[in-house]
């Protein structure tokens, strides 16, 4: 049963993935992401990761996919769709990537062999859990020995939300950039 | 007899967070919509995130879950950057194709 869930979340998150990365609109693209995310998120459930698995779903698929179908919307060119999709050296991309996938997975290969002789290797998927929810665990841990980053990541956050308005408004605000666009403009 | 594909153990969400990770690599090194290379930046990162969620449930250990969400909460700072960088660069250059883009070029 564990198996026909995992082979169910892992179909879901490949054919996701494959459907992002080739689809011609971009629409198609993000939606295709929203189901590769939601695979991986029950992946996590999977896993007993409950509370990564809400993170998934609310950040990923209800903020993050939200502002990509946002941000596609306002740059939409009708004639995108037309144009070619894929670089003139495609086929050497893929050529790497597939050779890198190989060397990965025959690192696995390796490190599964190595650790094989482990008696609990064939129960690594069914984690012990213990007594506390999967949420209390995270936060004593995080709240106590991650302190210091868990504030550092509060001030990214804060410095990423004031440079993306900052990114995003209107140049005519600033005196500066008007001439950089008249520039521009002039060179064009 | 162990089968390749029935006890699932950790190598089979090693096996997928690399896969994962390998077609978001290939997104971002072929595609030429800048929308969809950082979809694909988005998927490398979510491999990532199955690899430690994984080894955290060998381990039985929180550390490996604490570190996907503050590998979540840089991807969601990234995405937003990244979107405001494009829109900007969308308002000046009117395109949004990577190779496009080329005012550092000499």
């Amino acid at each position: 049963m564990d198996a026909l869930f995992f082979y169910t979340f892992a179909l879901l998150a490949l054919a996701g993935a494959i459907l992002t990365i080739t689809r011609t609109n971009a629409v198609h693209s993000a939606l295709s992401l929203i189901g590769s995310l939601i695979g991986v998120a029950g992946l996590f459930l999977l896993e007993k990761a409950e509370f990564l698995f809400a993170v998934q779903i609310l950040l990923y698929i209800g903020g993050v996919t939200v502002l990509f179908l946002f941000v596609i919307m306002l740059v939409n060119l009708d004639e995108a769709v037309k144009l070619r999709q894929f670089n003139r050296l495609w086929t050497l991309a893929l050529a790497a990537v597939l050779s890198v996938g190989l060397l990965t997975v025959g690192g696995i290969a390796r490190y599964q062999h190595q650790q094989s002789a482990r008696p609990d290797w064939a129960i690594a998927a069914s984690p012990r859990v213990s007594g506390e929810g999967n949420t209390e665990r995270i936060a004593d841990v995080l709240f106590s020995q991650y302190l210091v980053p868990f504030e550092a990541t509060s001030l990214l956050l804060i410095v990423a939300v004031i440079g993306a308005v900052l990114l995003a408004r209107k140049r005519e605000a600033l005196g500066v950039s008007m001439d950089a666009r008249k520039a521009a403009g002039e060179e064009d | 007899m162990e089968g390749l594909l029935y006890p699932i153990t950790l190598t089979h969400y090693l096996v997928l967070g690399a896969a994962l990770f390998l077609i978001g690599a290939l997104g971002v090194l072929v595609r030429r919509n800048l929308v969809i290379i950082l979809m694909s930046i988005e998927l490398m990162l979510n491999g990532v995130n199955v690899n430690l969620v994984a080894f955290s449930g060998l381990h039985g250990d929180v550390n490996g879950q604490i570190f996907a969400i503050f590998i979540i909460a840089v991807a969601v700072a990234e995405a937003a950057i990244g979107l405001g960088i494009l829109i900007a660069l969308f308002r000046n250059k009117m395109t949004v194709q990577a190779d496009e883009i080329q005012l550092l070029k000499w």
